[in-house]
């Protein structure tokens, strides 16, 4: 990743973004940019490449073409989609939430804290349920006081309520920290009710924007067919919602 | 004193222990068993080289282990299934070594020193090589022990905090070029990836943090080769098996300790 002098808030700004995985073109000329105290989301079928672009964003995969600029200093927290750790490496939570900073135990508890768990800083990693797992691993990523938290289906194994309370914790961090959020999910209700842009992914960018924009748009609908009825209304419902309120305020 | 054989090959055990012990965690927590065992196997080709063309057998196994290490890094991922690869690899270098070994005009050379150890072989500059290289192999450890860990838990955890987990697996390789040239004499090509990996998965029995189970697996292989030199005096048997036995006992005993707590 490169360095440029860019305005104060944009975070990452990457262009003609191309990815091969093997033999096969994951990712083609996909632009990107995120500024800060933002939250986008990826969406797009299994295989489009959600996880391909978040990698590539971190430096974990080479890039075939294009390129990625980051703000000065970028700190980033990540939480990955999956993370399975070898039963032969003994790792308590503490331990873990110290991996590759340093951090004091007291920093330690107030993150765990943070996350909703408390008390396991001395549990083995292997002997946590799913749900304690994704917030321990949220933990790590908010120790580092990231400028943008980049979330790979962070729910991914939870139940339905275990994954809207997951959240409301990235909305409650993402106030108290002034961090942005870039996050991936196939939950197209978080998405339409939580996010200031959305990108539609596959393979290319099929559409992006406010998610208004996108749930609108006739790529997005070819996509995701007639299943995102639900989460269509359930926004526009949020939305007018919203209106409602501000109308009280005003009379 | 030094002149005392038994003195010598304790010293130099004793070293090859130590740094054996928190590598070896690294190759049991990757998953690098093979791994070890095709550089390890590398090395006799480096003695064959080496006695060919006159050249100093540490440096001749130095060279050859870390070609082997580069080799393989880079192949794997690369179409065939990565213990495939290591398989052709490793047992080719030992092939060829062996072959190579008996082609040799003029040179005779004790195989067996260099395939199952031999105490009566260290002499007192093999005490300093297997001691300065011990340090060195402890030393990139310590100094790159975060980014080890982060790596090997998940590259793209350390991807995502600015680290090369590339850079870290060829630190790995090196380190363990380097155990395989000084503890050949010793311990011998066919069984140094049971030093390093016995000691650490006896210690993951008795272990909370990885810092532990790199200082039990530590103080663990330095126990085992000094039991095991020992016993390969005492009973006339060969260095290297010995130390591996004694391993095994320790190892029997870990998990016999980690069952009761």
């Amino acid at each position: 990743m490169s360095q440029m002098p860019m305005t104060q808030t944009r975070l990452i700004d990457a262009q003609n973004l191309s990815v091969t995985v093997g033999n096969h073109a994951a990712l083609r000329h996909v632009d990107f940019h995120i500024d800060a105290g933002e939250i986008v989301t990826v969406v797009g079928p299994n295989g489009s490449g959600k996880s391909t672009l978040l990698r590539a964003l971190i430096g974990a995969l080479p890039l075939t073409d294009g390129q990625i600029r980051t703000t000065d200093g970028l700190t980033i927290g990540y939480v990955p989609q999956a993370l399975s750790i070898d039963n032969s490496l003994p790792l308590t939570v503490g331990r873990f939430l110290s991996l590759p900073k340093r951090f004091p135990s007291d920093a330690i508890r107030e993150a765990l804290e943070a996350c909703g768990v408390s008390d396991l800083e001395n549990r083995q990693m292997t002997a946590l349920s799913g749900g304690q797992f994704q917030r321990v691993l949220l933990a790590r990523a908010v120790l580092v006081k990231p400028q943008l938290l980049i979330l790979d289906e962070p729910t991914t194994g939870l139940d339905q309520s275990g994954s809207a309370a997951f959240y409301r914790q990235i909305e409650h961090l993402r106030q108290t920290l002034g961090c942005a959020v870039l996050m991936v999910s196939h939950e197209l209700h978080v998405v339409m009710s939580a996010s200031d842009r959305v990108i539609c992914l596959n393979g290319h960018v099929c559409c992006h924007g406010t998610p208004a924009i996108v749930a609108s748009a006739p790529e997005y609908r070819a996509l995701f067919g007639s299943g995102t009825q639900g989460a269509l209304a359930l926004y526009r419902h949020d939305h007018d919602h919203n209106h409602d309120h501000h109308g009280h305020d005003h009379a | 004193m030094l002149d005392d054989f038994l003195i010598r090959a304790g010293l130099a055990g004793l070293a090859v222990g130590l740094a054996a012990g928190p590598l070896g965690c690294f190759v049991v927590w990757r998953r690098m068993a093979y791994f070890g065992d095709a550089v390890a196997h590398a090395a006799i080709l480096g003695v064959a080289i080496s006695l060919g063309f006159g050249i100093s057998v540490n440096i001749g196994i130095l060279a050859t282990s870390i070609i082997m290490g580069l080799g393989v890094l880079n192949l794997t991922g690369k179409g065939l299934a990565a213990d495939s690869i290591l398989g052709v690899l490793a047992h080719s270098a030992l092939a060829a070594g062996l072959v190579a070994a008996s082609l040799l005009q003029g040179v005779r050379i004790d195989l067996t020193t260099y395939l199952f150890g031999d105490i009566l072989a260290v002499s007192v500059m093999d005490i300093w090589i297997v001691w300065g290289g011990g340090l060195v192999v402890v030393a990139l450890l310590v100094w790159r022990w975060q980014s080890l860990l982060t790596s090997t838990l998940s590259p793209d955890l350390a991807h995502a905090s600015g680290l090369s987990p590339k850079v870290e697996s060829y630190i790995l390789t090196l380190c363990l070029a380097i155990v395989v040239a000084m503890s050949i004499k010793i311990v011998g090509a066919l069984l140094i990836a049971a030093l390093l990996i016995i000691p650490a998965a006896a210690a993951r029995n008795i272990s909370s943090t990885p810092e532990r189970m790199a200082f039990i697996a530590s103080a663990l292989g330095a126990g085992a080769t000094i039991i095991g030199l020992w016993a390969s005096f005492q009973f006339d048997t060969p260095s290297g098996p010995s130390i591996v036995c004694a391993a095994a006992g320790l190892f029997a005993l870990c998990a016999l300790i980690g069952r009761t707590r």
